[in-house]
């Protein structure tokens, strides 16, 4: 064991007390929503200084959000997408990524280069919002399914982890008749179940956060998704219908309403995200070494 | 095992032979991409063709082929408009700023992070440093707004030191340092992840050898640690560089206002508001069209500046 020099210990300890206040910084913000969203919005309004404990105790703020009718559909919209938009996603990607990790396949590097050049080329904004317009998405759900089904990103991830899979499985299976879809379903994918993990993951989190493509593509409020309710909400600070509790303090309602809101739209992250943070960190490890 | 091989590689062969036989062999693989590349064409490639309609005057009842040709005319027009510099400036300074505050953040992380030894601390922080990444922007932007208030925590903060209680997104001056740190808080922790990995890949025998000259920690991670990480810092550096005109305008949408245009609008949200909300669709795609077109002169001098000091580039 090698001496620890008094610069390095004292170095050692600075560390540490940064990376505390780092974590302290990152889950403050949320610890800080979470108390305030089940405080009496009264009491909350008068506090000033370090908030560390709910002011009085009431959960009226998530009676009335979950009693939304925006919110509600929010959910039942963003729920449709997750569940329409990955399932789609998933298959195009599944497809495309097999078929470009092919290495016997003249055409495979050529559909690989079509792929490759959407990351780094695109229509920009306005060329992109007509043609979702001229196909007649326009306030459809399909305006928040079809155009950006498909990442690249995710497509290349899932190419490594087919083009990993040794060769011969493939060709028992063809000497063995099965065709391609077979060999697909039965050989190939059961062999990169951690990769489709992650996918999916980024995939499910990628639909459940998207709002812009709502915003530019869907008029219609009854077909947004939650997180477009949210921006209402939260950034245009028009809480329609929100403070509807007929008592007139809507005004100071709308504070811990606010705060419900959030909560609302991120427990689901926050509840699964330390059981799934290692195909997080493992997908983006991958799509960086050989991306 | 040579034999098993089905085609041999056979240079004489022509290369229409070998098509047709592979396309022969292979149709069945390649019938299965036809949806994916049904989705490229109609909602990747497309759009790009209509790109095309920054050089005319479009307009979507008479369609691409039948709009009348303007030429530069809306290029001209945007580089002579007197909200041009203001633009460009915005643009700049924005994302100038990212690049100082927020590119080396993640690195100086993962160092950090490296020099951790009790492994069990070091994995908690990574879990939760990650953690702001996978919240929405939406949320993001609704806490920014909320803490910054004049009755957010970030004035009953400053107010316990005597100052005076402002709406800190209703001041120009406060929009870029709002934007920055923000960015830092959402992102610093998911990007360190590259780094981090770059940095455990680092010969462990290095550090041995340094050791055994008489170099410290802090010299180990000049001499060794920097170097073994530089390959993955110079090509993020390029990528940033390219991307520097392309800020996130999803960001800025939320938090700006009209009286913090002055700082806080950027081509992209220009694009924006003039295609999506006044419907000026051939102007608007000219100024992205600009836009882009500096992005990758940008990434090609820094590409080339790269090469040549020997640092390696992209390609």
């Amino acid at each position: 064991m090698m001496k620890i020099s008094k610069s390095e210990r004292i170095f050692r300890v600075i560390n540490c007390i940064f990376m505390i206040a780092l974590m302290f910084i990152t889950i403050y913000p949320l610890y800080y929503v979470a108390v305030a969203s089940v405080s009496n919005s009264a009491e909350l309004m008068s506090h000033t200084g370090f908030l560390y404990k709910p002011q009085g105790f009431d959960f009226g703020a998530y009676k009335i959000v979950l009693r939304n009718k925006n919110i509600i559909s929010g959910f039942i919209n963003t729920t449709i997408l997750m569940v329409s938009r990955v399932s789609l996603a998933m298959v195009l990607t599944i497809l495309g990524a097999y078929v470009v990790s092919r290495k016997n396949a003249m055409l495979a590097p050529i559909f690989m280069v079509i792929i490759v050049i959407t990351m780094f080329f695109n229509g920009g904004m306005i060329p992109t919002y007509l043609n979702v317009r001229s196909l007649g998405l326009e306030d459809t759900m399909g305006a928040l399914v079809l155009p950006s089904a498909i990442n690249a990103f995710n497509l290349i991830i899932l190419r490594n982890a087919f083009a990993a899979v040794p060769d011969e499985l493939e060709e028992a299976a063809a000497i063995d008749g099965a065709g391609r879809i077979r060999m697909l379903c039965m050989i190939m994918l059961p062999l990169v179940i951690p990769t489709l993990m992650v996918v999916l993951l980024y995939y499910a989190v990628e639909v459940w956060n998207s709002w812009f493509e709502a915003m530019l593509y869907v008029r219609k409020k009854s077909l947004y998704p939650l997180q477009l309710v949210l921006r209402e909400v939260l950034i245009n600070n028009n809480a329609t219908g929100m403070g509807s509790g007929g008592s007139g303090d809507s005004e100071t309602m709308s504070e811990t309403v606010q705060y419900a809101v959030m909560m609302v739209a991120t427990l689901p992250i926050l509840l699964v995200y330390p059981f799934l943070q290692r195909y997080f960190v493992n997908g983006m490890m991958i799509g960086a070494v050989k991306g | 095992m040579k034999t098993k091989t089905r085609t041999p590689k056979n240079d004489k062969t022509g290369f229409k032979a070998r098509l047709v036989r592979d396309l022969h062999r292979n149709w069945s693989l390649y019938l299965l991409f036809v949806p994916v590349l049904l989705y490229y064409i109609l909602f990747k490639y497309k759009p790009m063709a209509g790109l095309i309609m920054a050089f005319q005057n479009y307009s979507p009842a008479k369609g691409l082929l039948g709009s009348t040709w303007v030429g530069l005319q809306h290029f001209k027009e945007f580089l002579t408009l007197p909200d041009f510099w203001q633009l460009m400036r915005n643009t700049l300074w924005i994302s100038i700023s990212m690049l100082i505050f927020a590119f080396p953040a993640p690195i100086i992380l993962a160092l950090l992070l490296n020099e951790i030894r009790n492994k069990a601390f070091q994995r908690s922080v990574q879990l939760v440093a990650y953690l702001p990444h996978f919240i929405s922007m939406i949320v993001i932007c609704g806490l920014i707004v909320k803490f910054t208030s004049d009755n957010g925590i970030i004035n009953d903060f400053l107010s316990m030191f005597g100052l005076e209680r402002i709406s800190y997104l209703n001041y120009p001056k406060f929009f870029v340092p709002i934007y920055v740190l923000s960015g830092i808080w959402t992102d610093v922790g998911w990007s360190s992840i590259i780094y981090y990995a770059a940095l455990t890949g680092v010969d462990q025998q290095l550090y041995e050898a340094a050791a055994i000259d008489g170099a410290g920690r802090w010299k180990q991670t000049v001499h060794v640690t920097l170097p073994g990480i530089m390959p993955t810092i110079v090509v993020m550096l390029i990528l940033q560089i390219g991307n520097l005109l392309n800020i996130g305008y999803e960001k800025i949408i939320l938090l700006y206002n009209p009286i913090t245009y002055e700082t806080a609008d950027v081509i992209s949200t220009y694009v924006y508001r003039k295609g999506v909300l006044d419907g000026a669709f051939s102007y608007s795609t000219a100024v992205g069209l600009f836009n882009s077109m500096l992005s990758f002169m940008l990434l090609f001098i820094a590409n080339m500046i790269s090469k040549k000091t020997g640092e390696g580039g992209l390609w």
